[in-house]
């Protein structure tokens, strides 16, 4: 599945594993669980005239890699991340070049991308918005509020990707504040729901090219926090650690044979 | 001066495409000239001051100037951090316009008093405090913001102040408005609506002393206000906020560390 991509999903994947464990950093498997989507939005959605807003801030590394990727960013720059005077923040900082908006606080990134795609409609201009938010983040009440407003005004140019690893900072979701039942409550706010596997880069840029009339979409993309290091995912103990050296190289390899 | 302000912003956004305006859910007799007037650039966020603050950013920074509308502490503190991270950390031109300065909304009681907002607001480092007195000000601040489109806080008095003469005269940020000439050395600073309280206070406490207003300041003021103070011996402050956090408080931070011997005394 997938093998067209795998190439790209591969160098993303060993740049945030050795980065992370350069500077020593934090949300590995965050960034580990968006991979496939920001690729599907990077390589096969976004144009030039669109906008992409990461509203999960601390996945920042997977963002930056695939900036990277993009070529957007150089490998200088790249190689910054966790040095003192680097512009690559834990979280994502738009002083970095690619970066559109910095966020890091949850629950932000939402009413922003709305605001981008109310000036897009009403101006009746093409543009569209992308938004990546985390599961956790349906937590805060901006994420609702933001979304009541999208629908009343009917933002089909809205793009809302949710990452729905069902892992919060603290554990599982339905353990903390169960969100179910999630999809029957993004059909009641009025959205046009889509539900895919958040791995899988031909189904996310399908529902991603889906068009959308008078409705906000919202694609839930089931994933797995940590994918692709058999040790890391679902365990929430890689939400905060950075791997050892020893860590570090077992990952590298499955990674090179699970995307080879 | 609620509706002076809605009258002039909508004047103003005849020609200048760009403006928007947003309430959450309030402003009823008030907003209604701008809304019907250019009703693609108004927008009800609903009761959602979070959430209104986050899209303001998110529409300013599509190349547009947006006024956010509310009350007292609405639009400042329940939004503090979309006002810190996503306004001015991008050092976006949204307006944050409060109604009900000081104890405008006395009677409605504490949720409603702004008393702590000059505190919150200049701490931030892009933000600019609009603070008019009188209509003139107003009027005055708006076109500055208007042309000089940045994060920035405008205060506003509940009740419409009746004087309606205005007179053309360039301001800016730091810059003091002589109101009644006096000593040249001892003065009466204000901001914001408490004119009348300081011409009082001038008559019967400080007989002979100037009077000035200074409706625009903010964090980055600082140094250019430092040099216009140390000429004076003594400035008496007057506002409608905390001592803490608030104008006089501000005033005396700019000559912190400096040989400036001005002596600020607090009201």
């Amino acid at each position: 599945m997938n093998k067209r991509y795998n190439k790209i999903i591969k160098n993303i994947k060993t740049n945030i594993l050795k980065l992370t464990y350069k500077a020593k950093s934090s949300h590995i498997g965050s960034s580990l669980s968006i991979v496939e989507i920001l690729v599907a939005i990077y390589f096969y959605s976004k144009k030039k005239m669109d906008r992409f807003i990461l509203s999960k801030g601390h996945a920042s590394l997977a963002l930056y890699c695939t900036l990277f990727e993009k070529k957007i960013i150089s490998l200088n720059t790249l190689n910054s991340y966790g040095t003192n005077k680097t512009k690559l923040m834990g979280h994502v900082s738009h002083k970095v070049k690619g970066v559109e908006f910095s966020t890091g606080s949850l629950g932000h990134g939402l009413p922003i991308a709305v605001g981008k795609a109310l000036k897009f409609k009403i101006k009746k201009e093409k543009n569209k918005v992308f938004v990546v938010i985390s599961d956790g983040e349906l937590n805060e009440g901006t994420t609702w509020e933001a979304l009541m407003f999208a629908v009343h005004h009917k933002l089909d140019n809205l793009n809302i990707i949710l990452d729905n690893n069902r892992i919060q900072s603290m554990g599982y979701s339905k353990e903390i504040i169960d969100l179910n039942p999630l999809k029957r409550k993004f059909f009641a706010f009025g959205c046009r729901v889509i539900e895919v596997n958040g791995h899988d880069i031909s189904k996310i840029s399908k529902a991603l090219n889906i068009k959308n009339k008078n409705k906000p979409k919202i694609i839930i993309a089931n994933t797995i926090k940590g994918r692709g290091i058999s040790f890391m995912e679902n365990n929430n103990l890689w939400h905060y650690k950075s791997p050892n050296f020893n860590e570090l190289n077992l990952a590298l390899r499955e990674i090179k044979k699970k995307y080879a | 001066m609620r509706k002076i302000f809605i009258k002039e912003l909508t004047k103003i956004s005849n020609k200048r495409k760009n403006i928007y305006l947003m309430i959450n859910d309030l402003g009823y007799n008030v907003i209604e000239p701008f809304k019907k007037k250019f009703p693609k650039r108004f927008f009800n966020s609903g009761v959602s001051e979070q959430n209104m603050m986050g899209m303001a950013a998110g529409l300013s920074s599509e190349k547009n100037h947006v006024f956010v509308y509310s009350i007292a502490n609405f639009p400042t503190f329940r939004c503090a951090e979309q006002i810190r991270n996503d306004i001015d950390y991008h050092n976006l031109p949204v307006t944050i316009v409060a109604v009900g300065s000081g104890l405008g909304y006395g009677h409605l009681g504490y949720t409603h008093h702004a008393l702590q907002d000059y505190a919150l607001m200049r701490i931030f480092p892009n933000m600019l405090i609009l603070s008019p007195g009188n209509n003139n000000e107003l009027v005055q601040s708006l076109d500055f913001i208007i042309k000089n489109p940045q994060p920035s806080y405008l205060r506003l008095d509940k009740d419409e102040n009746k004087e309606t003469k205005i007179i053309k005269q360039r301001i800016f940020p730091g810059k003091m408005i002589k109101l009644i000439n006096g000593n040249s050395k001892k003065i009466i600073l204000t901001t914001g609506s408490v004119q009348k309280i300081a011409i009082k206070l001038l008559n019967k406490k400080y007989k002979g002393y100037s009077l000035f207003s200074m409706p625009i300041w903010g964090n980055k003021t600082k140094m250019n206000v430092k040099n216009l103070i140390k000429k004076y011996q003594e400035i008496i402050t007057i506002e409608d906020h905390f001592y803490d956090g608030g104008f006089g408080s501000w005033l005396q931070e700019t000559i912190n560390n400096t040989s400036i011997k001005t002596k600020i005394t607090l009201h």
